[in-house]
């Protein structure tokens, strides 16, 4: 479960957010759309404990972590450019969270094996991060930030940069995988669509009362 | 075209080419070679040579990360004026920083090879610091592994510390390069026990007059670094991270305190010479610089050495130097430009003698140049001609790189709008060639005024340069002298430092237009 509550963000001296509050029941999908540049990504950031937060709170579980570090949150993100590690092969790179967490090897193997099955690219593992397509890296992008099982799940525009067909069918897909999952997921993007083809409940910055 | 690329094939024949092979058949002399190689004291040379490379690689590599990361990372008041002064430094006289390294050492340690590795990191910081702030730093990679429960140390080691490991290996490779084949401040702050290869080419050349082991011993040289920078080159290759980094506001004046630590260090030396130049016979003193063009111990008896001759000397290398450097250069890279890769081993024959060090050079010009019709030893031109071939590299890879970034396009399309193609060549390549040019010859002049290695194989008795007379000056006994050496080697300081900021200055201000 995520409760934000009354988040405000200053960016270089601007207010980006401004009093923002916002719920997620516990493995709900819920999806914020608006135009670019209009602090949907500060709000993920915001929730991630990677930008700071003026005033407010974030709950991830009933538990406070506005002044937490990232790292302490169990909160996952997926981000617009997917930010794969170049160095680490694709299942090096879904298993990086659970190395963090202390997974031992042959648990994580086997959670490895099963994230990546269940986004479509079981032999996948031991590909160079370079040579995926755009649909591919999109994949083992949430592939990665499943695998550590976060409470919260942030996803940035996840979906932006794949043409309208291969969108679509993406999008069905992460949907039935978050529910299967049943992951509590804060999503954003700029498309109305998107947005209420993938949540269970889609929010307009507008109705958040953010000044757009 | 064909003409203006008969002028630098024949100089890169004459003065690399021919030189390098003269070098390699000297050593085919079997005695020259077991001669060599059965010397104890060689194989103590070349081990104290990789060792103290190694160490002072080492060490320039985990001081400079830090303050290279904040400088890759942020931007802050000075961050410009840190890694000009960096440069500056870089750009030094090897005898004037070791100098300086050898007024702040205390006592012992003020000579030998600890002095040694203290002034070869001092002086290629620049190096670590400006290739790695050079590099993308990963952001987006940190945040992600962040979100993933990576603590900032786990950030560190498993995430930044892999992708910028490919710049730290570029770097320590330049770093290893240029400790191992040290000369100048191995010959001020060495002593029978710390010498490198490059010192021991000398001694055997110029001492013992044994120039087959010399050559031998410069083969073995370009060998071991050959074999250091292929094992080397694999760790170099990038992961593929692209585009610039955004610099940050600094989170809190405590983390400039890597940056803050490192100019210290930096510029300790250089306070110490101005320091060291004002003091003589125990105390505060400006004979050093009353004496300062001095040639005599007392009256009527002389030092044997002429400083005022010797910044005269320096001065017209440096002009001809620069100029036979820029017109070399300048057609070399005309040529390549439009021979496209046919001209590639013009550009490699002119990169070479960066590659081996410059006693190899001067080396190789010594023995080209000695007989017959050809015999210039004598010649006051040939230390500017070794000076020349040392600093050409500094004109041509700069030049290269830009005119490499002109698009053919833009040739086509003049020739299309009716330039003839030389006009076509001038108003595409030619104009991106003139910035790069001009800083070239800057730079070959700092090169030249303080060349030691070269100079000391190719300069006769009577026509020193600055570096050397400054050399022989500190290996004297007596305070006087000392404080001589070191008010010239502050002016030698300043004058390098001078052109160098100019360069930088100059080239701040076009590219912010």
């Amino acid at each position: 479960m995520l409760t934000v509550d009354s988040v405000s963000v200053s960016l270089g001296g601007e207010r980006v957010l401004d009093g923002v509050s916002l719920s997620v029941a516990a493995g709900e999908v819920v999806a914020v759309f608006g135009p670019s540049g209009s602090g949907k990504s500060t709000l993920l950031r915001a929730v991630a404990g990677l930008v700071d937060v003026e005033s407010g709170r974030v709950l991830v579980d009933g538990v406070e972590v506005t002044e937490a570090p990232t790292h302490r949150r169990s909160v996952g993100m997926v981000f617009q450019d997917e930010q794969l590690f170049p160095h680490r092969d694709v299942a090096g790179n879904v298993s990086f969270g659970l190395e963090m967490a202390g997974v031992e090897r042959g648990e994580r193997d086997s959670r490895v094996a099963e994230v990546l099955t269940a986004v479509g690219l079981e032999d996948f593992g031991g590909r160079d991060v370079s040579t995926l397509s755009g649909g591919e890296a999109k994949r083992v992008a949430l592939a990665r930030s499943l695998a550590p099982r976060p409470a919260v799940l942030l996803a940035d525009e996840p979906l932006t940069g794949l043409d309208a067909d291969l969108h679509d069918r993406l999008a069905v897909e992460v949907r039935s995988v978050l529910r299967a999952s049943g992951t509590t997921t804060l999503w954003v993007t700029h498309d109305r669509a998107e947005a209420e083809l993938v949540a269970d409940r889609s929010v307009s910055l507008l109705d958040l009362g953010w000044r757009a | 075209m064909a003409a203006a690329a008969v002028p630098p094939s024949l100089a890169v024949v004459a003065l690399v080419v021919v030189p390098a092979v003269n070098l390699v058949v000297s050593t085919l002399d079997a005695g020259a070679v077991s001669g060599v190689l059965g010397d104890q004291r060689v194989w103590e040379v070349v081990w104290f040579s990789l060792w103290q490379a190694a160490v002072s690689t080492a060490v320039t590599v985990v001081v400079g990360v830090w303050p290279a990361m904040v400088v890759a990372r942020h931007r802050f008041r000075g961050r410009a004026v840190f890694i000009g002064g960096l440069t500056a430094v870089f750009v030094l006289p090897t005898v004037v920083l070791a100098a300086g390294v050898q007024v702040v050492l205390p006592g012992e340690w003020a000579r030998g090879a600890s002095a040694i590795v203290v002034a070869h990191v001092v002086f290629n910081l620049a190096v670590v610091v400006r290739t790695v702030a050079a590099a993308p730093v990963p952001v987006g990679l940190e945040e992600a592994a962040r979100t993933l429960g990576a603590s900032r140390l786990q950030v560190a080691l498993r995430v930044t510390l892999p992708l910028v490991a490919p710049a730290l290996w570029s770097a320590a490779a330049v770093v290893f390069l240029f400790s191992f084949t040290s000369f100048g401040v191995v010959r001020v702050l060495g002593d029978l026990s710390s010498s490198t290869i490059e010192v021991e080419v000398w001694r055997r050349a110029i001492r013992l007059g044994d120039v087959s082991g010399a050559a031998v011993l410069s083969v073995l040289q370009v060998v071991v670094l050959a074999v250091v920078l292929v094992v080397t080159s694999r760790m170099q290759r990038s992961r593929g991270l692209r585009g610039r980094s955004v610099l940050s506001p600094v989170p809190g004046a405590w983390s400039l305190a890597p940056v803050v630590a490192v100019a210290a260090l930096v510029s300790a030396p250089l306070v110490a010479l101005v320091w060291g130049s004002f003091r003589s016979g125990g105390g505060f003193s400006l004979d050093g610089w009353r004496a300062f063009g001095s040639d005599e111990i007392r009256p009527g008896l002389r030092l044997g050495l002429d400083p005022l001759g010797a910044l005269s000397a320096s001065l017209v290398s440096a002009v001809v130097a620069t100029v036979f450097a820029v017109v070399l250069g300048g057609l070399a890279v005309a040529v390549i430009s439009v021979t496209g890769r046919s001209g590639a081993w013009l550009d490699a024959g002119l990169a070479l003698p960066l590659g081996v060090s410059a006693v190899t050079v001067g080396l190789g010009l010594l023995i080209t140049f000695d007989s017959g019709v050809f015999d210039w030893r004598a010649s006051w031109w040939m230390v500017p001609l070794g000076h020349a071939v040392v600093a050409v590299p500094f004109v041509v890879r700069p030049a290269v790189a830009a005119v490499r970034s002109v698009p053919g396009d833009l040739r086509t399309a003049a020739a299309t709008l009716g330039a003839s193609p030389v006009r076509a060549w001038w108003v595409t390549v030619g104009a991106a060639l003139r910035r790069p040019l001009a800083a070239g010859a800057g730079l070959a002049a700092a090169v030249s005024l303080g060349e030691f290695g070269a100079t000391s194989l190719l300069s006769r008795s009577g026509s020193e340069t600055l570096p050397v007379v400054i050399e022989r000056m500190l290996a004297r006994t007596g305070g006087s002298f000392r404080a001589q050496g070191h008010a010239l080697a502050v002016v030698l300081a300043a004058a390098t430092m001078l052109i160098v900021v100019l360069i930088d200055r100059w080239r701040e201000d076009r590219v912010g237009r």
